[in-house]
């Protein structure tokens, strides 16, 4: 005898209306970030498939949907060059659900559905975990859950599988919570992440170019957050520290020297030590922006010969580091003659004019801060502005911006100044990062867009050490006060957050980036080192992944037995005195004399009278007592427990 | 017994026939994941292995969100049976090779429904129900039947996938009831025996007249040879024919008196066809088995009596 084949029985309509909403949303999800024609592609499956089910039509033949499997499949091919990685194959599954909406014999193609459904809802995170897509994720697993559970037999109305699904889910989250919290989290890849991990994404490289700094200002996309334990350095002092960089090729500023470590431990700065974490959002380099010196270091980083924060692997993903940092110069601080030399480098040629006037200084002045000086007095006393939108420059760049167009930005001044130094024999640097930031009011997290990129200079001082000159300052020193909307002359092309105008628009972001950012550092920046930090704050010590994962067991068993009750409880008892009456009959079932279903209390009475003539008087008394109790009007204790005792003092076994 | 039956009989407390009402307490209430439950948990090791590797948190929120579901539906699915009360009810005889009606009253006492109950017998195709709150239900298992005696019903399994077919809860019960089967009449019988002598001053019976009583409601264990097919097709409410013996000649169906080249079963049917014959054309008729004797008689008693003594013959 075979098996009941429960899932082989055809699907009714409205099972199938709900696997088609659930499909729907669940490609609605995808369908903006994914390619225009493969959403195009899902839509109209998932149209046709509406169409076949509203004419009530067959579906079609096996032969044309294995057909057009091979044609998405062919088409995800071309479009991507490849089938393996996360971004095809999302794009296959997107096919292959739209394609099972055809494929539906029963039950369980249902259900393989709805894991596709699920497992799609999943992959959106690869795409986004914004508080927006985890709301719609959410609303989407509920619909997909509530057409689960239109899946059994019996037909319900829709809102009874909505409200189930949602108590279910509901009831699934303290479960969800605890392993969140306490699932021991693991560092870095299972396996090697594929080449499409992180995508391109803008920020700061380790080159500077004429143009490229102003390039990555008109971005008000967030590069980092940072919150001080205590009071805010000064504005004037925000410099977020970046790539170093100190070979010039006569166009492009390089970083060479990146990885030596760090020859001898800063010496203790002077001036406020300030402590603050850093929210940094993935950049794919391995810089970790910090304030100009750091002294206390996140783990898993190091300092660099030239100040630079490293971290062990590029920043994949969004990271919480915390660390103190001093603002103040470096006193006494010592360098190796060949870093210095180094500093020194020019390129064989090019730009006469300004080696000129570099030699020419030098000759005159014995003191280099005097030829810094000098520099800057350039700077301020001739016209130079301070624009977005310099004239491009070709041969001899530095010559014709010093002496020609005068017109510049950041990465102008700072490389001028640098060459001019090193032309003079000081040892020089550029230094880019960010200049600045903006205090949230919502919550207090000083934001740091890509418009606040800035580069600036680092001259090296006998006895001093190496020195911040910010040549921008001298130009523009709004810029440096206020921010860069003040510095720049109207109609420039600044990005929205950072143009002055607009303030409630500007507001209601804030707010939102507010919001946001509550949901990265709590949310999604829960690493295994805030996870740590939490256990340990919530009194589980030096939490390893062995006592985690008790607390995890234990808790997930407290909850699950205390919905155990829940699960037995029974509003509607029996009342008492069928309790008794049925405690008779399994007394007397012993005997052979179990009361039959149909039988009522007078009958069985007469009948195990008959069977037990011993026992014939006490079974009336207990079947007038009962009839009295259940048919009779009125409560009654007394008949209630004379009923009780007299059948828990029943004996069946005492008669022969 | 083999220690799996062993095993099977102490874990699921096989120990025969049970006093109604059954009550499905948690002790006997049985929950595993089924196939597709596999396949759900397969899938959430996939997000997890994906959520660690891409470190997505989200991924990690969604999957054990999904893993916690799983969870609750295991109380979901228990709860769905757990407490239930099964009583039997009355089993109308039937004839070899008509479906023995098993019907079995469900009653839920909780204030919530229940839903997508199971109800399997080997032999006969699984009956699903569901039961509102606080209401009870009634259950039908056709079984087969292959031989006369009493057909017990036997075990049964209550299962339950509700609410997401991933986990599966099930039960043993064994109700205390059985069908009486009546032997198959036989096709084509010689006609019955010649009235007796003493047959004289009955009335006699018209021919081709069938006594028919009256009409009652149909009750779901009624055979279905009885319903009023006439009425069903007037689209009255099922009906269900009754009939009674009015007296007329007396006939004697004698088991000595068949050919000796019958055996057993083939005297029982043509002695079965012969009753439903007596019955029919309203005569009295009596009926003699190897050491049992029913006197003369009619009526829907006598009627019952001597079917019930023709499927029960040989058996203690």
């Amino acid at each position: 005898m075979a098996k009941p084949r429960l899932h082989a029985i055809p699907l009714a309509r409205e099972q199938e209306a709900w696997l088609w909403c659930a499909a729907l949303l669940t490609l609605g999800l995808h369908g903006l970030h994914m390619p225009y024609w493969l959403s195009a592609l899902a839509l109209l499956l998932l149209l046709w498939r509406a169409k076949t089910w509203w004419q009530r039509r067959p579906l079609p033949g096996r032969e044309l949907i294995i057909l057009l499997a091979a044609a998405g499949t062919g088409a995800v091919l071309g479009h991507y060059k490849t089938i393996f990685g996360r971004e095809p194959g999302v794009a296959l599954l997107m096919v292959f659900l739209a394609l099972k909406m055809f494929e539906m014999r029963g039950a369980r193609d249902a259900r393989i559905l709805a894991f596709l459904c699920y497992f799609l809802v999943f992959s959106l995170f690869f795409h986004s975990q914004a508080p927006l897509a985890a709301a719609a994720a959410l609303a989407v697993v509920l619909v997909i859950t509530a057409a689960l559970a239109s899946l059994g037999p019996g037909r319900r109305p829709p809102a009874d599988h909505l409200r189930l699904a949602g108590k279910m889910l509901t009831q699934a989250l303290p479960f969800m919570l605890v392993m969140f919290v306490l699932f021991p989290r693991v560092q870095g890849p299972l396996w090697g992440l594929p080449a499409d991990a992180a995508a391109a994404r803008s920020g700061l490289s380790d080159t500077m170019s004429p143009g490229s700094i102003s390039q990555l200002i008109l971005s008000d996309e967030i590069a980092f957050r940072a919150k001080f334990a205590d009071a805010v350095p000064p504005r004037s002092q925000l410099y977020w520290r970046g790539p170093v960089l100190d070979h010039f090729d006569g166009h492009t500023w390089r970083s060479v020297h990146r990885d030596q470590p760090l020859q001898s431990a800063p010496a203790a700065a002077a001036g406020p030590l300030y402590d603050y974490s850093v929210t940094l959002e993935p950049h794919n380099q391995r810089w970790l922006f910090a304030l100009e010196l750091p002294l206390r270091l996140p783990p898993d980083s190091a300092l660099g010969s030239d100040y630079l924060l490293l971290s062990r692997t590029p920043v994949r993903q969004r990271v919480r580091y915390e660390l103190s940092s001093a603002t103040a110069a470096r006193p006494g601080e010592q360098a190796r003659p060949s870093l210095l030399q180094a500093n020194l480098q020019l390129p064989p040629g090019g730009n006469p004019r300004t080696r000129a006037l570099a030699a020419a200084w030098r000759s005159e002045l014995a003191d280099d801060e005097a030829i810094a000086r000098r520099m800057l007095h350039l700077f301020r006393s001739q016209t130079f502005v301070y624009t977005l939108q310099p004239p491009p420059l070709g041969e001899d760049g530095i010559d014709q911006f010093l002496f020609a167009t005068r017109r510049g930005f950041c990465e102008h001044y700072a490389g001028a100044f640098v060459f001019a130094m090193r032309a003079a024999g000081i040892p020089a640097r550029v230094v880019t990062g960010y200049q600045g930031g903006e205090i949230n009011q919502a919550d207090g997290y000083l934001t740091v867009r890509q418009s606040d990129a800035h580069a600036w200079a680092e001259m090296w001082l006998e006895g001093k050490g190496w020195v911040r000159v910010d040549p921008t300052a001298a130009i523009a020193p709004s810029r440096i006060e206020a921010g860069i909307a003040s510095a720049v002359g109207a109609g420039e092309p600044l990005p929205f957050m950072v143009r002055a105008d607009l303030s409630w628009l500007r507001k209601l972001r804030l707010q939102w980036e507010a919001l946001s950012n509550g949901w990265n550092q709590w949310m999604l920046g829960y690493t295994p080192q805030r996870q740590r930090e939490v256990l340990s704050r919530l009194g589980l010590g030096e939490p390893d992944w062995k006592n985690m994962t008790a607390v995890l067991v234990v808790l997930c068993g407290i909850f699950f037995l205390a919905m155990i009750p829940w699960a037995l409880y029974q509003r509607q008892r029996t009342d008492a005195a069928l309790r008794a009456w049925n405690r008779l009959s399994r007394k007397l079932a012993r005997r052979g004399l179990a009361r039959r279903p149909w039988e009522g209390p007078r009958d069985y009475a007469r009948r195990v009278a008959a069977a037990l003539p011993a026992a014939a008087a006490d079974i009336e008394i207990i079947a007038s007592l009962y009839i009295g109790l259940r048919y009779g009007s009125g409560d009654n204790a007394a008949a209630l427990d004379e009923l009780t005792a007299r059948v828990g003092r029943f004996n069946a076994k005492r008669d022969p | 017994m083999t220690p799996g039956t062993v095993l099977k009989t102490w874990l699921f407390r096989l120990g025969g026939p049970e006093a109604a009402p059954i009550v499905l307490v948690q002790r006997r209430v049985f929950v595993l994941p089924t196939r597709a439950g596999l396949v759900f948990a397969i899938c959430l090791l996939l997000m997890l292995a994906g959520s660690i590797n891409y470190a997505l948190s989200l991924g990690f929120a969604l999957t054990f969100l999904l893993a916690g579901l799983g969870i609750v539906h295991i109380l979901h699915t228990f709860r769905n049976l757990a407490r239930l009360e099964i009583a039997p009810l009355r089993c109308e005889p039937v004839f070899v090779g008509e479906r023995a009606l098993f019907a079995l009253e469900l009653t839920n006492r909780r204030a919530e429904g229940r839903y997508a109950l199971m109800f399997h017998r080997a032999d006969a195709p699984p009956a699903v129900t569901d039961i509102a709150a606080a209401d009870s239900a009634r259950v039908t298992l056709a079984v087969a039947t292959a031989r006369r005696g009493r057909l017990r019903l036997g075990r049964v399994r209550v299962e339950t996938r509700h609410p997401l077919g991933l986990v599966r809860a099930w039960s043993y019960v064994e109700p205390d009831v059985a069908c009486l089967v009546y032997p198959c009449p036989e096709k084509s019988p010689p006609p019955l025996p010649p009235p007796s002598a003493e047959g004289s001053g009955m009335r006699q019976s018209r021919s081709g007249s069938e006594d028919f009583t009256g009409l009652r409601g149909h009750q779901p264990a009624d055979s279905p040879r009885h319903i009023a097919w006439k009425a069903v097709a007037r689209e009255a409410p099922l009906l269900t024919k009754q009939f009674s013996g009015g007296a007329a000649a007396r006939v004697v169906l004698d088991w000595h008196g068949l050919p000796p080249a019958l055996d057993t079963e083939a005297r029982l049917s043509r002695l079965t066809r012969w009753v439903l014959d007596a019955q029919q054309q309203g005569l009295d008729y009596a009926l003699r088995l190897p050491g049992r004797e029913l006197p003369a008689g009619h009526g829907e008693v006598h009627f019952r009596a001597c079917l019930e003594a023709l499927a029960l013959y040989g058996e203690t």
